[in-house]
């Protein structure tokens, strides 16, 4: 078994609305000293899954279902009070926006000595020390002396060195980074994904990375998780989501993003409409209304929810189009159009 | 060149910050110092930098959305640099605002109808078909569907929120819009369809956009010159090709070089440009050049002398001691604004 597997991982909540099913079914295998990028746009589940993961939703209006393995445990069926002693210790995260995440009376060593001595049974001088060590190992100047500065009086990029430095403070085996770099400018989300890169190689971790920017998950992630309406719709190494995507959202995704390191294309290439609300998905595949090629599934598509079958080598997919006919669909009508100037 | 139909000179905005009982001034953030630039008719001009350079406060003032410290606006060859509100309002038909949050520039309890009529309404304006008519012509225009004229924003999706926003911008045919990261709020496959709406608009309506954004890959998309800003100044101009294939100015190089490429092969054979820190305080901002505290090419000179902006090439402005891609003998300025 893998050191993290989630089994047909299900989260829904019930609501005056209907039941909002956020997380429908999903299931990936993690190993340690991996990276996972899960990609989606709002709405498609993937925060959900991450406080999943980490035991967030218990206690809350949250239906979970599946399973949650990690390292050889099971998570979804296990105790609240089980899951804290992990969370923190086993598993940490590091989230978008560092200034809501972090406690702004306390100073930032203090956060990280608590977070540190609820799991070691250490002194206050040592896990004073450790916080220095753990600041000064993200890249913080000064650390002695910024130990006790608070929250506000860093610098957004400075913050996220520190948030991460709190999640690392542990030694945790899984890390899962929600939108680590999204509230950061440019230049100094380079810096924060050198660092992450540095660091899981340094700590052997199992990385979860969360974003929507395709740009962020090809920079560090190992394998792609594509999430649509609650589900995977596509799965694979970064090269199979990149140079060989199969599924007509993948390609939408691609399509919207104008690149740097191509020349200019003329125009962007959209999906049409807008993502589905999770009350209401529509029947079928959840794509199928924005889907350019619904017409050549053969009805198909809005009565059948399409499985989640292997293409090739571990790249799976959830479509009803024939695999060769989505072949030929990349290779002659997507690819030239996306390279197209 | 045609006539520029927006001409900023030396436009500077500084905030004061005030102390004490007596609200004694003891420093000023220098949101925008000094900036000078010109966006020509049917053209786009896109304005990037990272967050605190002064982009949208450069919007705002263009605007008059906050008054000026210093410096001109020039608008069709008008000062409208301290122009009162009264002899201002006739003008704002003509240069309108796009917002960033679809979320929070339009008044929740407004029906779409009573949020895009708004302008006719304020400016007095009798179309010929009824103002309803109009709104809804517009509302087809940026994809909405006309029949939900009584509807409320929140019953649209984040990218509809941000047609309805562009349809309030276009009711009154204006000549320059101002987008204030247009897309920066929506989902990926949204932003692509915003762009492409505002490009059709600007071909159908021959509109001039300034358009304000961070996202360095939007903005080569949609822009056809770019301006890039640092702790408000702007560091390099330049047509769109020249400045993303050769820039000149190191910040616009570090810049380029941070984003992130979807290319996992290339990812090991790229080379970065890594800058430590981060942008310093604009309360405090570092004398001379203010980039030297970050650039990997600074010398005494930068800490001492302020770089003009000066042309280096045809249409390409740049204000560094040691600029890069620069050709050898700088040309003399023939197209300087």
């Amino acid at each position: 078994m893998s050191f993290l597997e989630l089994k047909d991982l299900r989260v829904h909540f019930p609501t005056d609305d209907g039941l909002v099913k956020s997380v429908d079914g999903l299931s990936f295998a993690l190993e340690r000293g991996k990276t996972l990028g899960i990609v989606g746009e709002s709405g498609s589940g993937k925060s959900v899954t991450s406080l999943g993961i980490l035991g967030l939703h218990k206690g809350g209006r949250a239906k979970l279902g599946g399973e949650i393995w990690l390292d050889g445990e099971e998570l979804v069926g296990a105790s609240a009070e089980h899951v804290r002693t992990l969370r923190g210790k086993k598993m940490a995260m590091i989230f978008q926006d560092p200034l809501s995440a972090m406690h702004p009376f306390y100073t930032v060593g203090s956060q990280i000595v608590e977070a540190y001595r609820i799991h070691n049974d250490v002194s206050k001088k040592v896990a004073r020390k450790h916080a220095i060590d753990m600041l000064g190992r993200v890249g913080i100047p000064q650390p002695d002396r910024r130990v006790d500065s608070y929250p506000h009086e860093f610098s957004g990029g400075m913050r996220q060195r520190a948030m991460i430095a709190m999640a690392l403070s542990c030694d945790p085996e899984l890390l899962i980074a929600d939108e680590p770099t999204t509230a950061l400018d440019v230049t100094v989300q380079a810096q924060i994904l050198d660092l992450m890169r540095d660091l899981q190689r340094d700590f052997n971790a199992a990385l979860i990375i969360i974003t929507h920017d395709l740009g962020v998950v090809a920079e560090l992630a190992d394998d792609i998780l594509v999430m649509y309406g609650g589900k995977c719709i596509e799965y694979g190494t970064a090269e199979d989501i990149f140079e060989r995507p199969e599924h007509p959202y993948t390609w939408g995704l691609l399509g919207s993003m104008p690149r740097l390191d191509r020349d200019r294309t003329e125009r962007l290439l959209p999906i049409k409409g807008s993502p589905p609300s999770l009350i209401n998905v529509p029947a079928g595949c959840a794509f199928h209304p924005r889907c350019t090629f619904e017409d050549r599934t053969g009805g198909k598509a809005s009565t059948e929810v399409p499985q989640l079958v292997e293409t090739e080598g571990g790249h799976l997919v959830r479509c009803h189009l024939p695999r060769d006919t989505r072949r030929s669909i990349w290779e002659t009508e997507i690819k030239p159009s996306l390279e197209a100037s | 060149m045609s006539e520029p139909l927006l001409s900023v000179e030396g436009l500077e905005k500084h905030f004061p910050v005030t102390k004490g009982l007596l609200q004694r001034q003891v420093a000023a953030v220098k949101a925008v110092d000094g900036i000078s630039f010109d966006v020509v008719k049917g053209e786009t001009l896109g304005l990037v930098g990272e967050s605190g350079c002064g982009k949208t406060t450069t919007g705002r003032l263009i605007t008059r959305l906050i008054e000026p410290t210093g410096g001109k606006i020039l608008f069709e060859g008008n000062d409208i640099t301290h122009m009162s509100q009264g002899r201002m309002r006739p003008l704002r038909r003509d240069v309108q605002m796009i917002f960033q949050d679809p979320y929070s520039s339009l008044n929740p309890r407004h029906t779409v109808g009573a949020i895009v009529g708004a302008p006719f309404r304020i400016q007095g304006i009798k179309t010929e078909h009824g103002t309803k008519k109009a709104v809804q012509d517009i509302l087809e225009l940026v994809g909405l569907n006309p029949e939900h004229y009584n509807r409320y924003p929140h019953e649209f999706s984040g990218g509809q929120r941000q047609r309805i926003g562009i349809a309030r911008t276009l009711a009154l045919k204006p000549k320059l819009i101002i987008a204030d990261e247009p897309v920066s709020a929506l989902d990926v496959s949204i932003q692509a369809q915003v762009v492409n709406l505002l490009e059709d608009l600007q071909g159908e309506l021959d509109l001039t956009y300034l358009v304000i954004a961070h996202d360095l890959s939007v903005v080569r998309h949609i822009s056809d010159r770019v301006a890039v800003m640092y702790l408000g100044k702007i560091v390099e101009l330049a047509d769109r090709k020249s400045l993303y294939e050769s820039p000149m100015h190191p910040y616009t190089n570090a810049l380029l070089s941070a984003v992130p490429i979807p290319d996992p092969k290339g990812r090991a054979q790229r080379e970065r440009i890594r800058l430590q820190g981060d942008v310093p305080s604009p309360l405090n901002p570092p004398p001379a050049c203010r980039f030297h505290t970050r650039c990997w090419k600074a010398q005494e000179i930068c800490k001492t002398v302020e770089p003009p902006l000066e042309t280096l090439a045809t249409g390409h402005q740049v204000a560094c001691h040691f600029p890069e891609n620069a050709p050898t003998t700088p040309e003399p300025a023939v197209t300087t604004a």
